[in-house]
């Protein structure tokens, strides 16, 4: 799959008077990028922005070209989204539903659009779940349907803020091996720093800034330091 | 509320719109010629069509467990207002139209029942109804109670964490602000979803 150009150009972000993010100027073409920094650092307002759930007050944000502002809808299309929370992210009662409603809109005939969950659910290995009420899941299973109703979409990037957070140990394992795997280009925002292992590219945040950039091991020692 | 409980009978394979207007009929005759008689040939055909969808009788028990307090306040009602035999009736028909209701959503998945809405709204669009938002609002709302269930259980813990057991603003105060926050995410997670994108 081609990865996407990202392109934040003079980007600066104000929430009334608080500045989160200022002068950020990045772009994003690799394959595996993580965003890391500490809490209130600006990095899930930086993620927000790449699908345009997030508007900057300066400067602009280029999804191959398409301009967040302006061309919203298309890049949501190619950029799928992932939270902290699956709970506020499932929108329908049981499993399979909730999957399928993110394929409401995508032309398909109804024959096909089962056929897509099905293969979506057997994939990430809730085939056996397809009918339960979704909030009967296990918080991990919970996160992998999140994950399954926004691939199903087939997105060309995936966006994730903090998706292991609220995970145990073993259940964030298994969802940092399934990002691994995944084809899309795929942007994290994490605290679990095991998550960016084999990434290409991380991108430390402090106080809206960026402050190191490049492959894991050198932007991980920066961000060691800045948190000792 | 019911479920769907997974299930291959006649019942499951029916369409949602044909369940939902023998529902209605059913409803409708028993409400209009109500009798000891009309009322037991209900309960006997919910119990009947119970026993051929195969969600168990203990399924069905469940969902009328909840209402068994309400139907007896109803009862005492009547008995003081117009006798026993209309309490008896009143509480009949309102467990026997309360079990059908029960069967159709336990044996239709909530996505044909909201197809089957946004089917039955659409004459409405010319009056600024938007049927597909109409479902969405619905199944959002169906999708919230057990999440927010599961808020309205944390604060209470915490509650009682802190000692603060009996006090209803140390329930109340952090309940709506879960509840208000959750909601600002599910908007997010919607917009993220493409739902207002078109």
């Amino acid at each position: 799959m081609r990865m996407a150009t990202i392109r934040l150009d003079g980007v600066g972000h104000s929430y009334g008077e608080r500045a989160v993010l200022r002068g950020i100027d990045l772009t994003l073409t690799e394959a595996r990028i993580g965003l890391v920094g500490a809490n209130g650092s600006g990095k899930s307002t930086l993620a927000r922005m790449i699908n345009g759930l997030v508007l900057p007050s300066r400067g602009r944000v280029l999804v191959d070209g398409l301009d967040t502002r302006d061309r919203g809808a298309r890049i949501r299309r190619r950029v799928g989204f992932v939270f902290t929370d699956p709970d506020a992210q499932i929108v329908m009662p049981t499993v399979a539903e909730d999957v399928a409603f993110s394929l409401r809109r995508s032309g398909l005939d109804a024959a096909r659009k089962r056929e897509r969950v099905t293969a979506a659910l057997e994939r990430f290995g809730l085939a056996g779940h397809a009918d339960h009420p979704a909030h009967l899941l296990s918080g991990g299973q919970k996160q992998l349907l999140a994950l399954t109703s926004v691939l199903v979409t087939e997105p060309q990037v995936l966006v994730c803020d903090e998706p292991t957070t609220l995970l145990d140990a073993r259940n964030a394992r298994s969802v940092t091996r399934l990002l691994a795997g995944l084809e899309q280009q795929v942007i994290v925002v994490t605290h679990h720093l095991d998550l960016l292992t084999g990434f290409d590219r991380v991108v430390v945040l402090e106080e809206g800034r960026v402050v190191a950039d490049g492959p894991v091991e050198e932007s991980l020692a920066a961000y060691r330091d800045l948190v000792d | 509320m019911g479920l769907y409980v997974p299930g291959d009978s006649l019942l499951h394979r029916a369409r949602a719109g044909v369940k939902l207007a023998v529902l209605g009929a059913v409803l409708g005759v028993l409400g209009v010629f109500r009798s000891p008689g009309t009322v037991a040939a209900g309960a006997l055909l919910l119990v009947g069509a119970t026993a051929l969808s195969g969600v168990g009788l203990r399924t069905m028990a469940a969902q009328l467990r909840p209402l068994l307090w309400f139907a007896a306040f109803v009862a005492g009602l009547q008995i003081w207002v117009s006798g026993p035999r209309q309490a008896a009736l009143a509480a009949g028909f309102l467990l026997v139209s309360v079990g059908a209701a029960a069967l159709v959503t336990l044996t239709t998945r909530t996505q044909e029942l909201l197809d089957c809405m946004v089917t039955a709204l659409r004459p409405l669009r010319r009056l600024g109804v938007d049927p597909d938002r109409a479902a969405l609002t619905l199944s959002l709302t169906i999708r919230s109670i057990p999440v927010i269930l599961e808020l309205s259980r944390e604060v209470q813990q915490a509650r009682r964490a802190r000692g603060a057991e009996r006090s209803l603003r140390a329930f109340a105060v952090p309940l709506l602000i879960r509840t208000v926050r959750h909601a600002d995410r599910v908007g997010e997670a919607l917009a993220a979803r493409g739902v207002d994108d078109l």
